[in-house]
């Protein structure tokens, strides 16, 4: 299970911890109208190939829809590719919905287009991490696993 | 390079225990019905119990089976139908299997991107399960899943299964209703492809009818009936129905049939006989299941009786009755 297949070097250790918590479930989403699809895939992909279990939404959600599709596919993580500029105001909705959803367990990881001088904005609206959007596969999945590994089973 | 996170430690969440979630899962909380999904997929020792109260208040949905060729249209038929059944007040529920890597163990679960606009209009419960290693174009776990739905309410419980090419058709012992549906336009193929899946269909549905080529798989597909292949059960006439899921064209169709088949099953007493079925189906392969899992526990077991193969001592079938405690038993063959 453990295995990959892309040539990317995973730390042993970080693959047993996460496997330890059984198979990690993230929903990639995109929200409102921001029709780039491109890095969502590859994001899917690279995900994929980590040993996750990746469900997409397709283009233009609304964050309810986001996070009623995270509840009932139990994920995780939600991972946000925004590259229309709109990423404050839709994030901060989607903070929103969550709470009212009580699915503050589920994290939200973002990525795409988001100028560092919103990255603050962003926490503050219930983002867990941002991540730049020169970064390279394993940053990405060790991102996530860290979350994962510091939340423990639930 | 790293991502900006908060420098506060992580929110935790406290692990709730699988009997407390039971009570709500039936009271139908969405969050609660999720996570026992999760659970029965992970397959934790401490789910069971939970589980085992949860199936004693299962049996009341109908279990319909959606199989067929990769691209045939599934995902956007089981989005179709949801908005057909809700419309008559069902809660439907939807299990939609997608393969998982071979490589890495991870998954792609592309069914949700048709069905997200039904599932969020018409408040339908759809979940995406990668088979996890499990062949027979299901997961292991389909079924707890589907017990989990059934006992929160929901019917009917649709399941989507991989795309299935000649012979994964577990389904036909999961399911009370089974839909193989077709692509028109595969042209000679579909004698081959079909070969396999064809006997196990209740309803034949031919998708994309908006399509011209779909006149031709209609009538290969009738000619095929024809010609006597098809299981004659019970007096239950398999139709066959073309269906748009694009223009919504006999979509209410297909959901009568599905209707008419759940109520002959039920009149005519074949309900029972796939019930008990689906039963064997479970016990035979939860069986199989315990006993994959033991040997991978004592694997040091399996090593000796692989050292006593590979020096020609005993043959592999006296080594695997050795390993079950059957060494009494003359080997069959
Ligand atoms: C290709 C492209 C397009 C293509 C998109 C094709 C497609 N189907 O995706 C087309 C031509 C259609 C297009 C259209 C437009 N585009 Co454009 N487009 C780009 C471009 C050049 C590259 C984007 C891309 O695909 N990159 C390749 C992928 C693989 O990289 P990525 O998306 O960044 O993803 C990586 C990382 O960011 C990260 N990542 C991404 N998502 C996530 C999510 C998570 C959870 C994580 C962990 C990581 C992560 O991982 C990925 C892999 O490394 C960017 C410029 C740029 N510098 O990004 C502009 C850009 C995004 N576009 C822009 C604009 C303005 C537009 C248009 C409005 C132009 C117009 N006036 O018509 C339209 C809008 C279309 C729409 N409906 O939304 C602007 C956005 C400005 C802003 N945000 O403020 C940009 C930034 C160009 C610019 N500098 O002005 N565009
Ligand atoms: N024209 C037309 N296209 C359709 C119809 N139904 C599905 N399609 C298209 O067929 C393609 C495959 O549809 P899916 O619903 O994803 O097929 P599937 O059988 O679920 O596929 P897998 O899950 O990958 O096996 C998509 O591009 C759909 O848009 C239909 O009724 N008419
Ligand atoms: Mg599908």
């Amino acid at each position: 299970m453990t295995v990959t297949m892309t040539g990317q070097d995973f730390s042993p250790g970080a693959d047993a911890e996460a496997h330890s918590l059984g198979t990690i479930r993230v929903l990639v989403a995109k929200l409102g109208l921001d029709g780039h699809d491109r890095g969502a895939k590859i994001v899917a992909r690279i995900l994929r190939d980590a040993g996750m279990e990746v469900v997409y939404t397709g283009l233009y959600k609304s964050p309810g829809e986001v996070v009623n599709a995270a509840i009932q596919e139990d994920v995780d993580v939600i991972g946000v590719s925004l590259l229309s500029g709109s990423h404050v105001p839709l994030f901060r909705e989607l903070g929103r919905c969550l709470r009212e959803q009580k699915a503050e367990h589920i994290f939200v990881v973002a990525g795409g287009v988001i100028p560092e001088q919103d990255y603050a904005a962003l926490l503050e609206s219930g983002v867990d991490a941002i991540v730049p959007q020169e970064a390279r596969a394993d940053l990405i999945v060790t991102t996530i696993r860290n979350l994962i590994t510091a939340r423990g089973r639930i | 390079m790293t991502a900006f996170t908060h420098a506060r430690p992580v929110r935790r969440a406290a692990y709730v225990p699988s009997v407390d979630l039971v009570r709500d899962v039936l009271a139908g909380s969405i969050l609660a019905i999720a996570r026992m999904i999760s659970r029965a997929e992970a397959g934790y020792a401490e789910a069971s119990e939970a589980l085992a109260q949860i199936y004693r208040h299962s049996g009341k949905a109908h279990i319909v089976g959606i199989t067929g060729v990769p691209g045939a249209g599934k995902s956007t038929l089981v989005s179709a139908l949801i908005k057909v059944f809700a419309s008559d007040g069902s809660k439907v529920g939807v299990i939609a299997v997608d393969p998982s890597s071979p490589f890495s163990g991870g998954a792609i679960l592309g069914d949700r991107v048709r069905m997200n606009d039904a599932a969020e209009s018409c408040q339908a419960f759809v979940r995406s399960m990668a088979t996890r290693g499990h062949l027979g174009g299901l997961a292991r776990s389909t079924l707890q899943a589907v017990d989990i739905l059934d006992a929160a309410g929901y019917s009917p419980i649709i399941i989507e299964t991989v795309g299935v090419g000649q012979d994964e058709v577990e389904v036909v012992t999961a399911a009370h209703t089974i839909v193989v549906l077709s692509a028109p336009g595969l042209g000679d193929d579909i004698q081959a492809i079909k070969a396999g899946i064809l006997e196990i269909a209740d309803i034949h549905a031919v998708s994309k009818c908006d399509k011209p080529e779909a006149a031709a798989t209609i009538s290969a597909l009738k000619g095929m009936m024809a010609l006597g292949t098809v299981k004659v059960a019970s007096g239950w006439n398999t139709p066959v129905l073309a269906v748009s899921s694009v223009s919504g064209e006999r979509i209410s169709d297909l959901k009568n049939a599905i209707g008419r088949h759940w109520q002959h099953l039920r009149e005519s007493g074949e309900l029972a006989d796939r019930q008990r079925g689906i039963c064997k189906t479970r016990i035979l392969g939860t069986a199989r299941h315990l006993f994959q899992q033991k040997f991978n526990d004592e694997a040091g077991e399996v090593e000796k009786h692989i050292q006593a193969v590979m020096n020609r001592n005993m043959d592999h079938s006296v080594a695997a009755r050795l390993l079950l405690g059957w060494n009494n038993e003359v080997p069959a063959t």
